[in-house]
């Protein structure tokens, strides 16, 4: 299948990128979810400003907490020796999107930019209250990973915005993971559940809980985090988390024919005590 | 839009419609027609190439974004007239039945091999989650790509 007629330019720079960028534009990177929907006539962009060459854009660095490249794939995530020490549940995250070949082209900042709900990296990066830093014609700005994920493939992004980066902070005190049910077809999450628990002795002193797959973006979920803030993660606590976890998300539950939404509310308490099992195990 | 690619070892130039996806090149321009296209939307594998090294499902990348890379096909994976290992391996382990899902199959598992020697049985299954086959059930796949991983740990 061919895509529908567009121009197509390449940008050098971040600059660069804003000045071509027109009304009718897109931003190309890896094109892993831009091209299927391209070729399904989902989308007829009829410009393409292909970001992937921008150097700028690109790489993993520490400074305390952590600063992705938009452009950076989920493979160089996955495999960063610096996520998995200071979020090790991204590393994770990302090193369960789709497969291999997936994860060598995708990136973060298409993946987060097009919002998929079943998308795996906005669940983590909601839960561990990462910043998405986006540069307009206008200028920079900065906007909460809760606050950027606004609906169903909806986000903050205005026309003609582009993100630079994700920042996340030190979490290499914390206990976590990332619990995933993929769906069995198409390796996307019918659920997904992230936790990071900051621990003294046996006692959670606060919990960071977020779900996608079961919701039409990633939600973070406050009773839940309530729930176990305090505790020592006992059958009790974990499971009134799981039970304060399915009222978090009832307001913007997804479903389809075959996993519809009640299935997916009651799998996400599930998928919160796995991801505790995980991260305390 | 001018575009310059090395397939195989081979350098191409080519002025190619942006719209081009990377597939269609290798096939249509090129001629290089063992890669397949099987669900053309990014699902099943079949159309899996090496891109710098790395797998790429190659409807699912325009032939422009490819601009001054090095793409290795099925073609191209046989050295000195030798077969690749994990050629030779699909033979004799009878890998395959009508053998549409092949070339993606044994491009993926080359590149799993060369970077995860010693892989197990139940890494190989979950790294050719990409790569779908509607005739073998996937039990002699395996048993040839766990081949060449043994033979590469030196087992
Ligand atoms: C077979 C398959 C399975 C997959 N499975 C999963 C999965 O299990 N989990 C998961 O999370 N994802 C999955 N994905 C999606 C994958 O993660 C995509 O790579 C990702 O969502 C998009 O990244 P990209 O770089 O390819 O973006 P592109 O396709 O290039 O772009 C996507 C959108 O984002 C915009 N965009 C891109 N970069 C920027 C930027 N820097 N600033 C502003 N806008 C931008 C584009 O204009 C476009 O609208 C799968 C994809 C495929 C093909
Ligand atoms: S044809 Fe490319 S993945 Fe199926
Ligand atoms: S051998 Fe027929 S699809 Fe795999």
């Amino acid at each position: 299948m061919w895509p529908n007629k567009f121009d197509y330019a390449r940008a050098g720079s971040v600059d660069e990128a804003l000045g071509l960028i027109g009304d009718e534009g897109k931003f190309l990177a890896g094109g892993h979810s831009l091209l299927p929907v391209m070729k399904l006539r989902l989308a007829a962009p009829e410009q393409l400003v292909d970001i992937g060459g921008i150097d700028s854009l690109r790489g993993i660095s520490a400074n305390g907490g952590l600063t992705i490249g938009a452009t950076t794939t989920h493979a160089e995530i996955a495999d960063s020796s610096d996520v998995q020490a200071i979020c090790s549940a991204l590393a994770s995250a990302c090193g369960q999107v789709g497969d291999q070949a997936v994860r060598n082209f995708g990136t973060i900042g298409g993946n987060i930019a097009h919002a998929d709900p079943a998308s795996d990296p906005p669940t983590v990066l909601v839960a561990c209250g990462a910043t998405v830093n986006i540069q307009g014609a206008d200028g920079a700005r900065s906007v909460g990973a809760e606050d950027f994920f606004a609906d169903l493939f909806e986000t903050a992004l205005d026309d003609g915005e582009l993100i630079t980066s994700v920042s996340l902070p030190d979490l290499s005190d914390h206990q976590m993971a990332y619990a995933k049910f993929p769906h069995p077809a198409s390796r996307y999450a019918i659920v997904g559940v992230c936790v990071a628990l900051k621990m003294d002795g046996g006692t959670c002193e606060h919990a960071h809980v977020a779900v996608g797959g079961a919701t039409v973006k990633a939600v973070k979920c406050r009773g839940a985090e309530a729930a176990l803030a305090g505790s020592t993660l006992d059958d009790a606590a974990v499971g009134a988390a799981a039970e304060a976890v399915k009222a978090d998300i009832a307001d913007w539950l997804a479903g389809d024919i075959a996993y519809p939404e009640t299935y997916r509310q009651q799998m996400a308490g599930v998928f919160l005590k796995r991801a505790i099992a995980a991260a305390t195990g | 839009m001018q575009i310059s690619m090395t397939v195989n070892g081979v350098g191409h130039e080519a002025d190619v419609d942006p719209r081009t996806l990377l597939v269609h090149f290798l096939r249509e321009a090129l001629d290089l027609t063992g890669t397949k296209i099987g669900c053309d939307t990014s699902q099943c594998g079949a159309c899996t190439v090496h891109l710098n090294g790395k797998v790429l499902k190659s409807c699912t990348l325009l032939a422009v974004q490819a601009d001054g890379c090095e793409v290795t096909t099925i073609e191209g994976l046989a050295e000195g007239g030798e077969h690749h290992p994990m050629q030779t391996a699909f033979w004799e382990n009878h890998g395959l039945q009508c053998g549409y899902c092949t070339p993606g199959m044994i491009m993926a598992s080359a590149a799993f091999v060369r970077d995860n020697p010693g892989a197990s049985e139940a890494e190989i299954r979950h790294y050719l989650e990409g790569n779908i086959c509607r005739c073998t059930g996937y039990h002699n796949i395996v048993k040839a790509v766990k081949q060449v991983a043994d033979a590469a740990a030196g087992a």
